[in-house]
């Protein structure tokens, strides 16, 4: 115990003084979250901006579970005046502009944006017409009723944070791994702690425990960053993202010691560690969400342990699924874990 | 003859290291080459030899951390290979490349081998006074300098108290005056009964303060002994210089056993085997001024063994 403690500070120690290391596996994958989290601040929001020009009864006087349908559908301002409403439409800034004269309810729109327009026009006209259906009591005899499969709030950061969280977990757990046991390896330090009565089960637990304090530490400042800067909202069982992370945390220091046993320097580690992490976050999604992904990509990432993480952490997280979500991804990544553990086992090398 | 314990007793003595033809191998290069040494307890054993004589090697090998081609090893009456955790808090090892722990102070350093070893940390302070490294305590290992690296290297060798001391050159990186703290610092350690195996260059080092020096070269174990005996085992002529003019030449060749007598940049040198009468004629000639006399050193003996001029 005292071994496994004394290993791991001197772990922790020789981790957190080196600046770069905060750089690479906190600042970098941060940057990203916060230029995503900017660029697709609004994109994600369905509403449209409706101008509602002088009082529009047909609006006005929805029935309440209408008007509160209404308002989860359009932004709605409201102006005095035609001419300034009219002019923002104009520019894009917003979707339409509604006046009433009479019965006559007159929506204005720019062809410049044809597909906003027709979808405008269209929800608009629901309303039009069940107001028109319960003026003439009419009891509609069908019903549709949209319900989305997402969180209705879903944004794009909600996908964007654990897809970013994933790559960097991947990539920390495998850094940690690679870089030091092959600086350790090259500078003789292996050799010399192993000429005390250290077990190697101690050595590699230490290990882990470090780059697992790194994972939650990661974690904790993306989701503060993410909720706190972007409104990211967790559902229920976020919590299971903790387990996920151990589990994944253990598949890639297992791919980090993979790529530390074959390589000579500590370039050559941190080389292959990129080559196999960098396209393996564009693959499960950390950059690009995969829902519009085409089918062959999502069968790919499927195969891929960050696509496992990425999969379960967006399952429990922010699809507001429950616990369970989680258990098949972290049985995959524990599969993934033992395979790449085996290998690493046969590989690893005490000095070269 | 094989004790149960596994220690052979020679003479009284134990052995705590014992090597029967040891070989290793680097493809075509036999780095040992059937090397068999015996060190008893106690002893201050010093491997001599220049740069790729196997060395390093020879020790890594005793150490457990190489696995020989052929050949038998005890430490302590136990084997060394496969690594034999028993083992390892009883020998104290310094590489001959020094590795640290990286961005920790040289405390921490000392506090992580204290650890390691499962020794009271109380050591830590003791280890930095004992190599004079209270300066330097907060310093990282990154920032020292070649000497205060080697001296923590030692300090981290040390700390556990081992029973065996293994030294790969350490006294390389030292300026004069830490190689003399060091040697005292090694001597005091073996006054108090622990084993000191240690290779070196010098053969001003080996002389002063092994017990039993075995020259090494082309992986092979040349010769063992005290440094006295492989020194007079030369019958080499000592050397007397005295200041020129105080005797002639031809009356320095009249001494009684003087054999050889010639006139060298201001000083008159003479060569005999038996320095006692040829000192008392200069004395009674009141011819002492500028008196120098040098012995055969272990130089000597490494140039008659292989035929060599050592190289350091
Ligand atoms: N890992 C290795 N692979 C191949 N050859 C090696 C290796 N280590 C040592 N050698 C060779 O074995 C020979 C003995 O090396 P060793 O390090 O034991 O010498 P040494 O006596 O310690 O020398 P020095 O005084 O320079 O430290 C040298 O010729 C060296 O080149
Ligand atoms: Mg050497």
């Amino acid at each position: 115990m005292r071994t496994f403690r004394a290993l791991a500070r001197a772990q922790w120690l020789g981790f957190v003084r080196d600046k770069q290391n905060w750089f690479w596996i906190l600042a970098f994958p941060l940057m990203f979250l916060v230029l995503f989290g900017f660029l697709f601040r609004d994109a994600g929001a369905s509403k449209n901006s409706l101008a509602e020009v002088g009082s529009v009864a047909v609006i006005d006087q929805l029935p309440p579970d209408a008007k509160a349908q209404f308002e989860r559908l359009f932004t709605v301002t409201r102006y005095a005046d035609p001419a300034p409403a009219l002019a923002k439409v104009r520019k894009g800034d917003l979707d339409a502009a509604v006046e009433q004269h009479g019965s006559a309810v007159v929506l204005h729109f720019s062809q410049a944006d044809a597909v906003t327009a027709a979808r405008v026009q269209g929800t608009l006209s629901a309303f039009i017409d069940g107001a028109n259906m319960s003026i003439a009591g009419v009891k509609p005899t069908f019903e549709l009723r949209p319900e989305a499969v997402e969180d209705q709030s879903l944004k794009p950061i909600q996908f964007i944070a654990p897809g970013l969280l994933g790559w960097a977990v991947a990539m920390g757990a495998t850094f940690n791994a690679a870089m030091p046991f092959v600086t350790w390896r090259t500078s003789k330090l292996l050799r010399r702690i192993r000429l005390a009565p250290m077990r190697t089960e101690e050595l590699i637990s230490s290990r882990l425990l470090v780059s697992l304090v790194v994972a939650f530490v990661q974690m904790g400042v993306f989701l503060g960053v993410g909720v706190g800067l972007f409104g990211l909202k967790l559902t229920g069982s976020w919590f299971m993202a903790i387990p996920l992370i151990v589990c994944a945390t253990l598949t890639f220091m297992a791919i980090g010691l993979i790529a530390g046993a074959i390589s000579k320097t500590a370039e050559a580690a941190s080389g292959i560690a990129n080559v196999i992490i960098l396209p393996m976050a564009f693959l499960s999604g950390s950059f690009i969400p995969l829902d519009q992904a085409p089918g062959w990509l999502q069968t790919i990432s499927k195969f891929l342990p960050l696509g496992q993480l990425n999969k379960g952490m967006l399952d429990v997280m922010v699809r507001g699924q429950g616990p369970g979500a989680a258990l098949v991804p972290m049985a995959v990544l524990l599969g993934f874990a033992l395979v790449f553990g085996l290998i690493a086992a046969r590989l690893f090398r005490w000095e070269d | 003859m094989r004790l149960s314990a596994g220690r052979a007793k020679i003479g009284g003595m134990t052995n705590v290291i014992e090597t029967r033809g040891l070989v290793k191998n680097y493809g075509e290069l036999t780095a040992v080459d059937h090397v068999d040494l015996t060190v008893p307890e106690g002893t201050f054993f010093g491997l001599l030899g220049p740069n790729g004589a196997g060395k390093t090697t020879t020790l890594e090998l005793i150490e457990g951390i190489r696995q020989p081609d052929a050949g038998e090893i005890r430490v302590l009456g136990e084997p060394v290979w496969p690594r034999n955790r028993s083992l390892l808090p009883r020998i104290g090892v310094q590489l001959q490349a020094s590795a640290f722990f990286e961005r920790l102070t040289v405390e921490e350093q000392l506090r992580c081998f204290a650890d390691l070893y499962a020794v009271n940390t109380s050591r830590v302070e003791e280890m930095i006074r004992l190599v004079g490294l209270e300066e330097k305590r907060k310093t990282r290992t990154e920032d020292l300098s070649g000497g205060q690296a080697q001296r923590l290297s030692i300090a981290c060798s040390l700390i556990h108290d081992p029973a065996i001391v293994f030294l790969d050159e350490p006294t390389a990186a030292l300026d004069p005056q830490a190689r003399r703290n060091l040697w005292d610092v090694l001597r005091a350690i073996n006054d108090e009964g622990r084993t000191v195996v240690l290779t070196t260059h010098y053969m001003d080092e080996a002389e002063i303060l092994c017990d039993q020096v075995g020259i090494i070269d082309h992986g092979r174990i040349l010769t063992v002994d005290t440094p006295r005996n492989l020194i007079t085992g030369l019958g080499a002529a000592y050397r007397i210089v005295v200041s020129e003019g105080a005797i002639g030449v031809e009356e320095a060749r009249g001494i009684p056993g003087v054999e050889a007598a010639s006139l060298e940049e201001g000083s008159l040198s003479l060569s005999t085997h038996d320095p006692a009468p040829a000192l008392t004629a200069l004395a009674e000639r009141n011819a002492l001024q500028g008196l120098q006399v040098t012995g055969a050193t272990l130089e000597d003996v490494f140039l008659t063994l292989t035929g060599r001029e050592y190289r350091a």
